[in-house]
């Protein structure tokens, strides 16, 4: 027979395997072997926290009572299991992609990185799980009072001292290997490793119960089927609706428990191993389930009537005085108990110090971050703090309602409650629309109506709610009794909370999502989300240019430590190609760094660390949207440079074009005014030698004398003439010039000209073309001034055409109140370059015909025309040079 | 019909891929159909007790299978890298 004291003394030698497991594995994945912990098996194994104490001993229980119900807590995880490729594989790659830590990060995440959701949620889990622990408590230390029973002689300490030490123990082992390493991804390879390894404990315990049940007690598979057929298990008392519940929970909770989520996430590795978990998990539930029936029919037929079914799988053997089976199955127990509090505990403590302690430390530290302390410190405290609040609220729910039938439907009742995060985590997962607002809303009013029709009725009217309550509705209002709302009587009261709660939870997360509006944020994370399996990166990121890479250095080592955080760091300089130096603070070495830092500390804590570096809150789309902002202002502005940039280029073309006429101008005044004083200089000459011969020569014949003073005349009217037509130029120039007009006709005027300036006795003689006819038209205007024009025109034409026949034709219209005169001749024209100075004053082509002239003749009549209030021009394309005056008439 | 639409010419490797996604997608809702049959003739049916032996041996069969299932899909399911579609 089993002494107490050897039953406790194997259990600590258990324990203290379970230590050097634990420590073996973490070491080795410190040295970075991590070699077969990362094997899909070990993954696989963890999963099996999943099936605690409550289903390890209480399926046969659930058999024994309500038949094939217990199948459906199996089979809802095998259909979740089985889907992997719809929805654990996005929800996997979301956890690893987003570094996140747990479900509350999971839906703060999605929902724009928002704190309050995340505390709604841990709220939630501490709620659903408590009592949870506090049932693994209970089973372990019933475990125990079950042998102390039997164990007459011993002093057995009571229920409650057992419960102490088992909480107290797994705090100390929790903090061990739970909060050892705080790297970026949250994972427990020492943890994990001892939860596989009680993985195989309890499915080896309760394996071997059947085997001995099935071919030990009874007589082979064939007779035990037949007494499973004879067996008076009544699987009426479960209902289809049951049914259907169980399995909807049930696959709710396999990832929604933060256990499940720990292990199924958070401690997942590689991506891949959900592959054989896929096939490997169910297959563990199947053969954990495999013997049930068998040894509740078994149970139900050679124990003692009134036996607790709940515990049949350790009373059996205990019964047919197996003794080493009895404590395998007691180390079974025991497994399934402990690795859930470890799991559980870790992942809810790391809920609260991450969405609760941290947010509260950094908002009364401050902006002061860098000032106030070691926030890895601070962060490991709060965990361990969280772990030991954790338990010491396990310890004291299994005090307070221990032992009461309350505690042993507590895990449907904790399924009901976590399972509210279905909606919110679904909707965020497939459905873009989902807004914070929305699942805020949902998760609110399904937890409440989880706590008012499920959870406080647990207590069957011991705690909080009444009796009276529970059977009158508050106040006496029928309508709103916990367990029959609106009068829905009659039904499983976990049915009806399920659907009132998960319906009321569904309906608000949908129709307020659909009314509310999103924040960027949100929407940028919803993105990343839904769309996780088809575009891997590229998070909403910090603008980081005020940040200093020394600050994040620091914070970083707070946060990870000195070692991880100056390998990151070094690491970041060698992608960016620096040596020895410090990465530049680049957007995308900023995400990152936010990234890691959310693996220690979630999402939210780390976007706002990082936030409170940059100075400023985080980079929205509202951040985006001032850039586009003054994106569009700076090309607005560039936009006005370049317009002004193509004015000046105009007005410089313009400039250099004034320029280069000047520059000619200047050439040709140049080589006007050599010009001029050779012209005033030659008559200057002769008439000072002539004069000097007539002063000086006394034997002179009068022809002579005669000659020579004529000379003299001729030359002295040439210069007067010169000098005239200069003071003439300056005089129109000036505007000064009296203009005299009179009536006179055109022909007339043409005549006159022609007679003037068309030299009779030179050769070749000009041929003159003219239309008279056409060339009867009155005008009024200064006449003179008008055929000084024409005689220019007329006399150009006989001294500059170089044609072996010269001709000029003289061509009169009349057209918009104005006439028209061209003076064209068959010459080669004027080049075009030259077309724009001819009518500059000084200007004269080529000297080859240039005789007698000072270049002032089309200037003045420029002039002329300009005073007579018409025009001159040369004319191009007329085959030989032609100038086309015009002459308004009235 | 297009020219190159002859069956002969498509990638074979890949249309099975694709076929075993499918395949993926479809095996939870076979399963849960599977699971929610018995439903109406068993559980909701009034009179004497009904065996429980023939539903369970049915249930841990059909379980069975979509354990087999789901170990073949695991090894026919297109890996990360060789994946093309979303």
């Amino acid at each position: 027979m089993l002494s107490f004291n050897i039953l406790v003394l194997v259990a600590t030698l258990y324990v203290t395997f379970l230590f050097a497991v634990a420590f073996g594995a973490d070491s080795r994945a410190r040295q970075g072997r991590l070699g077969w912990l990362k094997s899909p098996f070990v993954y696989t194994l963890s999963l099996s926290i999943y099936t605690t104490a409550w289903t390890f001993y209480g399926a046969v229980g659930s058999a024994a009572r309500n038949g094939l119900e217990f199948l459906a807590i199996y089979l809802g995880p095998t259909l979740v299991f089985v889907g992997w490729w719809w929805f654990l594989r996005k929800l996997v790659r979301i956890g690893r992609t987003h570094r996140i830590t747990s479900i509350a990060d999971l839906l703060s995440s999605r929902y724009g990185k928002s704190a309050g959701l995340a505390v709604v949620v841990t709220v939630l889990a501490v709620a659903g799980t408590t009592p949870y622990i506090a049932l693994q408590l209970q089973s372990v230390a019933l475990s125990f009072s079950v042998f102390a029973q039997i164990d007459e002689g011993s002093t057995a300490p009571g229920l409650q001292a057992i419960a102490f030490w088992v909480a107290a123990g797994l705090a100390v082992f929790t903090i061990l290997f739970g909060t050892r390493t705080l790297d970026s991804n949250e994972q427990h390879h020492g943890v994990v490793m001892a939860i596989a390894v009680e993985a195989v404990v309890k499915l080896v315990a309760l394996l071997s119960v059947g085997i001995f049940v099935v071919w030990g007690v009874a007589n082979g598979p064939g007779d035990i089927l037949a007494r499973i057929d004879a067996a008076d298990i009544d699987i009426n008392s479960a209902s289809g609706s049951r049914w259907v519940t169980l399995l909807l929970l049930s696959a709710a909770a396999i990832v929604c428990l933060p256990r499940m989520f720990q292990v199924t996430v958070v401690e997942n590795s590689d991506e891949q191993h959900l592959r054989t978990a896929s096939w490997a998990f169910p297959l563990y539930l199947f053969l954990m389930s495999l013997f049930v029936l068998p040894i509740a029919v078994m149970g139900l037929t050679e124990m003692p009537a009134g036996a607790n079914p709940d515990l049949f799988v350790l009373t059996l053997p205990i019964f047919h005085d197996q003794d080493l089976l009895a404590m395998l199955v007691f180390l079974g127990g025991f497994s399934s108990a402990t690795s859930m509090v470890i799991v559980a505990t870790i992942a809810l403590a790391t809920m609260v110090s991450n969405h609760i302690v941290m947010p509260i430390f950094l908002y009364r530290s401050g902006a002061n971050l860098q000032l106030s302390g070691d926030v890895r410190n601070v962060l490991i405290l709060s965990r361990r703090f969280s772990i030991v609040a954790v338990l010491t609220l396990g310890y004291f729910y299994f005090r307070v309602t221990g032992g009461s039938s309350a505690l042993a439907s507590i895990g449907l009742i904790a399924f009901t409650g976590v399972a509210q995060v279905v909606p919110a985590m679904i909707g965020g997962l497939f459905w873009r629309g989902a807004t914070r607002k929305g699942a805020l809303a949902g998760l609110v009013a399904g937890f409440s109506l989880w706590i008012y029709t499920l959870f406080l009725p647990s207590f069957e009217g011991v705690w909080l709610m009444n009796a009276e309550v529970l059977l009158n509705g508050p106040f006496g209002i029928s309508a709103l009794r916990p367990q029959a709302l609106l009068g829905m009587n009659d039904m499983d009261p976990l049915v009806h909370a399920l659907i009132w709660s998960m319906g009321v939870n569904a309906v608000l997360f949908v129709v307020v999502s659909l009314m509310t509006f999103p924040s960027p944020l949100e929407r940028l994370q919803g993105a990343q989300f839904v769309n996780v399996l088809e575009l891997s990166q590229a998070e909403a990121s910090w603008k980081s240019m005020s940040l200093e890479t020394d600050d994040l250095l620091v914070m970083a080592q707070r946060v990870m430590g000195n070692d991880a955080a100056v390998t990151l760091f070094q690491r970041a300089a060698a992608e960016q190609g620096r040596q020895n130096a410090m990465p530049e603070p680049t957007r995308e070495f900023v995400d990152h760094l936010e990234r890691e830092l959310a693996g220690s500390v979630g999402a939210a804590t780390a976007h706002a660390m990082i936030g409170q570096l940059t100075g400023g809150a985080s980079v929205s789309v509202e951040d985006l949207i001032a850039v586009a902002d003054e994106t569009a202002q700076i090309m607005e502005q560039s936009a006005q440079l370049e317009a002004k940039s193509r004015e000046l280029v105009k007005t410089a073309a313009q400039l250099r074009e004034a320029n280069t006429k000047l520059t000619e101008i200047s050439v040709q005044k140049d080589g006007f005014l050599s010009q001029i004083s050779h012209e005033l200089r030659t008559p200057m000459t002769s008439i000072r030698s002539f004069a000097e011969i007539l002063r000086s020569g006394d034997k002179m014949e009068p022809a002579d004398i005669r000659r020579f003073s004529g000379i003299i005349h001729d030359e002295s009217q040439r210069l007067t003439r010169l000098l005239d037509e200069l003071l003439d130029l300056s005089f129109l120039e000036s505007g000064q010039a009296t203009l005299n007009p009179s009536e006179g006709e055109l022909s007339s005027l043409i005549d006159r000209a022609l007679a003037a300036g068309i030299s009779s006795t030179q050769t070749p003689q000009i041929t003159i073309h003219r239309n008279e006819g056409r060339e009867k038209i009155r005008v009024t205007t200064d006449l003179d001034r008008l055929s000084q024009v024409f005689i220019n025109l007329a006399s150009n034409a006989q001294k500059y055409c170089d044609a072996t026949n010269p001709e000029l034709t003289i061509r009169v219209a009349r057209r918009d109140g104005q006439v028209s005169i061209d003076f064209a001749d068959n010459g080669s024209g004027i080049a075009p370059d030259q077309r724009d100075i001819i009518f500059e004053k000084f200007s004269r082509l080529s000297d080859a015909s240039a005789a007698g002239s000072a270049g002032l003749g089309l200037a003045i009549c420029r002039e002329i025309m300009r005073n007579l209030g018409g025009t001159i021009r040369y004319v191009p394309g007329k085959g030989g040079a032609a100038f086309r005056v015009t002459l308004p008439i009235a | 019909m297009s020219e190159q639409g002859n069956p002969k010419f498509l990638d074979v490797k890949s249309y099975r891929r694709k076929r075993w996604i499918d395949a993926a997608r479809i095996l939870p809702l076979v399963g849960a159909i599977g699971i929610l049959m018995p439903l109406p003739f068993l559980f909701l049916a009034t009179d004497d007790a009904q065996p429980a032996l023939p539903l369970a041996i049915y249930f841990f069969v059909f379980w069975l299978a979509l354990i087999l299932a789901a170990f073949v899909m695991s090894y026919r399911l297109p890996r990360e890298d060789d994946l093309t579609d979303g």
